[in-house]
């Protein structure tokens, strides 16, 4: 989790691009593993787990880094969890108000949401050295990141799982859904195809440079 | 909820186990497995953390339902978890400081272990009792420390394989757990009967 200081830095394109394409946090960084393989049997669970997280940690970074020359070093981390807890719980309240069927799907993950590490590495990594705005922006950029993320694996597994899409059947009758995509193997077969995706085209921009 | 203790631990441990079948404390999963003799410790050390979690969440359970302050369950868990994590490192700082450093980071990283939170949420989702927590927390931790052990022993053989590079690192790993948490699905209805 520990990541350059970029304190010195303006706010750039970049600051925002970093989580969502350099640094994504679910396949470049592979953090907050537990929502991301556990909600994402359904592009719709995959993309509302997304911004669930992305309020919390836009807010809890906003929070973070408003109040970051008043907290003494040594609590920090405890503030720090303990705001994002109070958002976590403002979600799960607003969710809860919101979508009875959304909140069930979800279940306890939302609570989980508190001990991801992504938000935590966040706070500390970025927010608590950087003002206000450009923490924002960072955080959102991470957590639209994390948002795609969370949809591709979800739009995956649910097409190779169920043969559907938001719902909506794609194939003919003759498609035999693949059900150990839905079920918790999956989750870790599909993530680990998207890296080894991504570590092709690495390899490949590489392989460029090189020649 | 009715279930027998026997059934919570099987369940626990092997059907619904937390690291392959819920997808709980992955982190540690990944970052502590890659040997024997760090994943077993870690293991038992969230463990620890689990059975203590366990019960002061039980006990502040009781005590915000009384003052009716339900929506402060999440925040007084987590600073729980937190501070036993504190014990457990100073305890161990203080007797085995050669594991201390072994495990490094991820030892405070136990409070954002997913496992241990859970372990607290569903106690009182499912309206567990005392001794049914205490149960459950124990096979949470055994379970996790299973999983642990298994894929540290995989990763062990793996290292003297010869992989393609292209493959190396998460995405090996991810696709081993995979192939575990397959094997764990055919524990699948264990522990479920009368």
């Amino acid at each position: 989790m520990s990541l350059p200081n970029q304190a010195d830095e303006g706010i750039t394109f970049d600051t925002f691009m970093e989580g969502v394409w350099r640094q994504n946090p679910v396949f470049v960084m592979v953090l907050g593993m537990c929502p991301t393989l556990a909600v994402t049997v359904s592009a719709v669970n995959g993309l509302s787990m997304g911004v669930a997280t992305l309020f919390v940690l836009v807010s809890s970074c906003l929070l973070v880094s408003l109040i970051r020359h008043l907290v003494p070093k040594e609590v920090r981390i405890a503030t720090y969890i303990v705001i994002i807890a109070t958002f976590v719980t403002l979600v799960d309240y607003l969710i809860q108000a919101a979508s009875l069927a959304l909140y069930e799907a979800l279940g306890a993950f939302i609570q989980l949401i508190v001990v991801n590490c992504i938000i935590l590495g966040r706070a500390e990594a970025h927010a608590s050295k950087n003002p206000p705005l450009k923490a924002v922006v960072n955080a959102l950029g991470m957590g639209v990141g994390f948002a795609i993320g969370l949809f591709a694996l979800g739009a995956t597994r649910e097409i190779l799982g169920a043969g559907k899409l938001f719902g909506i059947t794609l194939f003919g009758d003759n498609f035999q859904p693949w059900v150990v995509m839905v079920l918790p193997p999956g989750g870790f077969f599909v993530l680990g195809g998207w890296l080894l995706l991504f570590a092709l085209l690495r390899s490949r921009k590489e392989g460029k440079v090189q020649a | 909820m009715n279930e027998s203790l026997s059934q919570i631990f099987i369940g626990t441990l092997l059907t619904n186990n937390f690291v392959l079948a819920m997808f709980l404390g992955l982190c540690p999963f990944l970052g502590v497995s890659s040997r024997l003799g760090t994943a077993v410790p870690m293991g038992v050390a969230t463990t620890f953390v689990m059975l203590v979690a366990s019960v002061c969440a039980y006990a502040l359970n009781l005590l915000l339902n009384y003052f009716q302050l339900e929506f402060l369950r999440l925040i007084s868990y987590i600073v729980v978890i937190a501070s036993s994590v504190q014990l457990v490192e100073m305890v161990m700082k203080k007797y085995s400081p050669a594991l201390f450093r072994a495990l490094g980071i991820f030892l405070p990283l136990i409070t954002t272990n997913c496992a241990v939170l859970a372990v607290a949420l569903f106690q009182t989702a499912r309206e567990y009792s005392l001794s049914q927590s205490l149960v459950f927390a124990l096979g949470g931790g055994a379970g996790f420390t299973l999983a642990l052990v298994l894929m540290a022993s995989l990763r062990e053989r793996l290292q003297l394989s010869n992989v393609p590079t292209l493959v190396q690192g998460t995405a090996l790993s991810l696709i081993l757990a995979g192939l575990l948490s397959l094997t764990f699905m055919g524990f699948a209805g264990l522990g479920a009967g009368e």
